[in-house]
């Protein structure tokens, strides 16, 4: 075992500042005024109601990023399943009693912005999975009785956001979940039986277990051209709108697709279309080339980090972030069916700005805290 | 033991094939930018110029609003309107004067076009102008080259047939407002009408419907060349008052020019026949849009036309308050009906005169004969000897002092004071020259006409909690399903029905009685005749020197200081079946200015009786009397 210097646990507040990744930060900072320019082109040229907004939130985002990034790595460790247990438990709230008390709303009201607890769930969930894998061996992993406890840890908040019903998230969900147990080092024949039972379930599943009304939402969310004057016209809108861009675009503010198409939600799902709309394929290029340098921030991070638990929590993130543009971009190109996910730190939304910040807080917090050991016992207080 | 470095191992090498296969998706997605922005973009650039597919929302029709018979009080016109796009429109100036040689517009105008086009988004069209001629849409398409970005529509637009006399009631639409959006797309169509005041806007939602789509393709300046596809909306429901057209019409005419309100109910089922408040509003004024000048115009009205007086209009009851001071005297057992008074024309309080409105007074008077002269002095006395809590709790079951839910906004609650609110609102105790005040329906009291028109049937329907209501019903225009509103039996409220007897004999007199204070408006028809009570509000302070002198008369005052003049009845006197009320700001007396309207519209009601009947037996059936199991 070698041993590891766990100074960074005595640093001053300063020092730790000092340590922060800030080329990282102003990476998330140029991706999110990107976001900032297509809100004012969305709005036509005006700051309100979204643009500024969005820099609000951002701001607030930006504050409690560093707050988690030079907190101390024990903490969110300890606290990991505790976070679980309350983001759990609100999502349970929403779905019981939103509907009743709250005229079927399914996020909480915190006053200045409104919360999804859907969304909080995405970054406890692999913050739990981190904690439960950080000290495991190699023979613990192989055990399947081991995995039974991270399986629940995905599917209990998995089932209870299909049931709202959010097909995308609860798939996104689904899949970071089987990234961590990928890279905590299950066997791979474990995935393969996964994925056979997986498919083998969705017969007696369809016929025995969801309701009629059920099936037919889910059956929109897979074949949008039944409703072609839901998704299917809006992906073939926007299809038209990124196609006429071009590879210069129209020029900012000029996208006429955007601006005379009705093209739907262009300042949060579809705000891409515009972007490639105005700005053509070098704006889309260019967009996500700073979501692939993001990407490899991240990766370097977690490789460089010298204990599990940063590992897995920094590549968790990334896969979940990566995730998020991915379906994103692929559902405005007609790529994938419209699911309802934003662009992530582009889109307007105030829950999803705020939660990928948290995100990359851990994921500076890791940074930080590269260097520390966390033994076996860190997560109940012995160092 | 265990093995970081096996660990670390098979992390760093599975992490490097995730971080590959991410590249390879992403490659995916550059791919699929550059077959559709650089192979396919010229394909999408055409689509893009010249058939542009855009999807409109269809305004669905408004639903109508109808009396109880279904003659319409609120219906939807044809109306060509036309529209401007921003964004398509290269100079706004020579847009306007190509235009104004067809159409005249206004430097106003003009000005209000602008701030839209600031406000909104440029591809949302504007309402420039609308109710065109036919001669003017003509001409306008046949220059359509020269107007780029004008657009013909033809809309509805919201008409009432009965103008002012409707209004209270039904209310007006008018375009929305900036802090009114919901996010409703159908809200952010030109022109969109969304309820404003009275039904229309307690049924607004009701009344809205759902909206259609088309997919249109637009060429490159926006102009709509085709429709591909057209999925019609839902029209909106359509609202069935209580309202009787022609007895509002009629009520409306009744109160003319007059500061005035008036109410006319069914005292068993509380259906409200008619409501009306004057002087009134065009409501086909607001939907078009007000200019600056009539809005100041009615804003400064000292007659208030906006105010819905019949439910907001608050008012000391004056002497229609005595059935109620009775009530509650008969109820604590201080009097019996036949015990006598004395009225010398005053009584004395400490140091206070109270005065009669009889100078030289009634002289002895028992209860049947104090309501039916109206003496003040009796109604001193008794309440005083009953005390106000007791005079308040009978008004609160009389329906006072509360909002009734009749289902228009705005309805106020009025004011029945008692020992405990004095406390709470002023700091100081009750004194008892307030309660004997009270005992005549001065002092704090406020009620309104609605209030009034609801105590008036609780007395004469059996001592029933009766509710009064504006909706029959709400009917879907696409599944002709209605929700029925079914008349429920009401509670009784617990006076004893030797006193409500003692109370009908009473107000009978008023009328029927050569010296009742509305023997004048009686109606001489027996079977159609009508009791009731007479109220005259004081709104000034009478000075000693000028009781001494003589107390000026209401013709000898400025308007705004003379009585208020308020009328309760109901017929026929038998077997009660409507109640009204009528109040009349500054009209005078109740007796010769209130009563003899009440009178006209109670005959109008009763001579109205039969065409009623006629299919509506079911709503209109006399409630039966409650049997004594349910009660068990």
């Amino acid at each position: 075992m070698a041993i590891m210097p766990s100074r960074q646990l005595d640093l001053t507040l300063g020092q730790k500042l000092w340590q922060v990744n800030w080329g990282l930060v102003f990476l998330i900072t140029v991706t999110a005024s990107v976001g900032f320019g297509m809100l004012y082109s969305a709005a036509s040229g005006e700051f309100a109601p979204w643009a500024t907004r969005q820099m609000m939130r951002f701001g607030v985002g930006l504050v409690l990023m560093i707050i988690v990034a030079v907190s101390n790595i024990h903490f969110w460790l300890r606290y990991a399943y505790i976070i679980y247990i309350a983001s759990f438990s609100s999502l349970i709230f929403v779905e019981l009693f939103g509907s009743v008390g709250m005229g079927a709303q399914r996020w909480i009201d915190l006053g200045f912005m409104s919360l999804q607890p859907s969304e909080v769930m995405k970054s406890a969930v692999i913050l739990a999975l981190a904690r439960y894998f950080y000290a495991s061996r190699m023979e613990d992993v192989e055990r399947f009785t081991y995995l039974m406890f991270p399986l629940m840890l995905v599917a209990a908040p998995m089932a209870m956001i299909i049931r709202q019903p959010d097909l995308g998230t609860a798939l996104l969900l689904a899949v970071s979940g089987v990234a961590v147990f990928f890279l905590a080092g299950v066997r791979l024949w474990v995935f393969v039986a996964a994925g056979i039972a997986a498919i083998g379930a969705i017969v007696p599943v369809w016929h025995l277990v969801l309701l009629d009304y059920q099936k037919a939402r889910l059956l929109t969310y897979l074949r949008p051209e039944q409703d072609p004057l839901g998704s299917g016209y809006h992906v073939m809108q926007s299809k038209i709108a990124l196609g006429s861009g071009g590879i210069f675009g129209k020029g900012f503010l000029a996208g006429s697709q955007s601006h005379l198409s009705f093209l739907p939600e262009k300042h949060t799902d579809f705000i891409f279309t515009m972007l490639a709309e105005e700005f053509g394929m070098m704006g889309g290029l260019t967009l996500i080339g700073l979501y692939a340098l993001l990407l490899i921030y991240g990766f370097a991070i977690s490789l460089r980090c010298r204990h599990h638990f940063g590992r897995l929590l920094g590549m968790g993130i990334m896969t979940m972030f990566f995730l998020n543009f991915f379906v994103n971009v692929a559902m405005v190109m007609g790529l994938l069916p419209v699911v309802g996910m934003p662009l992530p730190l582009v889109s307007y939304g105030g829950s999803a700005m705020l939660t990928l910040m948290f995100g990359f807080g851990l994921l500076l917090n890791v940074y930080v805290h590269r260097d520390v050991y966390l033994g076996p016992g860190a997560a109940d207080g012995n160092v | 033991m265990y093995r970081d470095n096996d660990r670390y191992r098979t992390f760093s090498r599975r992490a490097i094939f995730m971080f590959g296969s991410k590249f390879l998706l992403m490659s995916g997605l550059i791919g699929r930018m550059y077959y559709l922005q650089v192979i396919e973009g010229d394909r999408y650039k055409t689509l893009a110029d010249e058939n542009r597919i855009s999807l409109k929302l269809l305004a669905p029709p408004r639903g109508r609003i109808v009396d109880r018979f279904g003659r319409p009080l609120a219906v939807n016109q044809q109306n060509y309107r036309i529209l401007l796009v921003p964004e398509n429109v290269p100079d706004l100036q020579i847009t306007f004067t190509a235009l104004s040689s067809i159409v005249p517009i206004s430097e106003g105008e003009k000005k209000r076009i602008k701030r839209e086009i600031k406000r909104r988004r440029r591809f949302l069209p504007i309402v420039i102008r609308e109710n065109l001629t036919w001669p003017q849409v003509a001409r306008i398409e046949a220059n359509s080259s020269e107007l780029p970005g004008l657009v013909i529509d033809i809309g509805e637009s919201r008409f009432y047939p009965d103008g002012e006399a409707s209004a209270a009631v039904v209310g007006y639409v008018s375009g929305v407002g900036e802090k009114e959006f919901t996010g409703d797309p159908l809200l952010e169509l030109p022109g969109f009408r969304i309820g404003k005041a009275g039904m229309e806007k307690v049924h607004d939602l009701a009344l809205r419907g759902k909206s259609g789509t088309s997919q249109v393709e637009v060429n490159a300046v926006g102009r709509e060349i085709r429709e591909l596809e057209r999925a019609e909306g839902r029209s909106g429901n359509e609202a069935w008052l209580t309202i009787d057209k022609e007895l509002q019409n009629f009520v409306s005419r009744q109160l003319g020019e007059e500061s005035a309100s008036a109410v006319v109910m069914d005292v068993h089922t509380g259906e409200v026949l008619s409501l009306v408040s004057t002087p009134s509003f065009d409501p086909n004024a607001f939907n078009r849009g007000l200019s600056r000048a009539e809005w100041k115009k009615l804003i400064s009205n000292p007659r208030s036309p906006l105010n819905n007086k019949a439910i907001a209009g608050l008012y000391a009851p004056g002497s229609t308050f005595k059935m109620i001071v009775a009530l509650a005297a008969l109820e604590k057992g201080v009097v019996s009906p036949r015990r006598k008074f004395f009225c010398n024309g005053e009584m004395e309080l400490g140091n206070a005169t109270f005065h009669c409105w009889k100078k030289n007074g009634h002289g002895a008077m028992d209860m049947v004969s104090a309501i039916a002269q109206s003496c003040d002095v009796y109604f001193y006395e008794i309440a005083r000897k009953t005390g106000i809590d007791r005079i308040a709790s009978m008004a609160r079951r009389l329906g006072m002092g509360q909002i009734l839910g009749a289902g228009l906004p705005g309805e106020q609650r009025g004011l029945i004071p008692t020992r405990a609110w004095k406390r709470q609102a002023k700091g100081t105790s009750w004194q008892q020259g307030e309660t004997v005040l009270a005992g005549i329906g001065q002092g704090f009291i406020l009620t309104t006409p609605l209030q009034l028109v609801v105590m008036i049937s609780r007395l004469v329907n059996g001592g029933r909690a009766v509710q009064p209501s504006l909706t029959r019903q709400i009917i879907s225009q696409s599944d002709h399903a209605s929700q029925i509103r079914v008349s429920s039996e009401f509670e009784k409220i617990g006076i004893h029905p030797t006193h409500l007897d003692v109370m009908a004999r009473a107000m009978a007199a008023v009328t029927n009685s050569p010296t009742g204070t509305a023997y004048k408006a009686r109606i001489r028809d027996g079977n159609q005749a009508m009791g009731g009570k007479t109220g005259t509000v004081q709104v000034r302070r009478i000075s000693k020197a000028e009781r001494e002198t003589g107390v000026l008369k209401n013709e000898d005052l400025e308007w705004h200081e003379r009585d208020h003049a308020v009328f309760v009845g109901f017929a026929p006197v038998h077997t009660p079946r409507y109640a009204v009320s009528v109040v009349v700001e500054h009209g005078g007396s109740g007796s010769s200015s209130a009563a003899p309207i009440a009178r006209d519209i109670l005959l109008e009601v009763q001579r109205r009786d039969p065409t009623r009947n006629i299919g509506n037996s079911q709503a209109l059936r006399m409630p039966k009397i409650q049997s004594e199991r349910e009660e068990g």
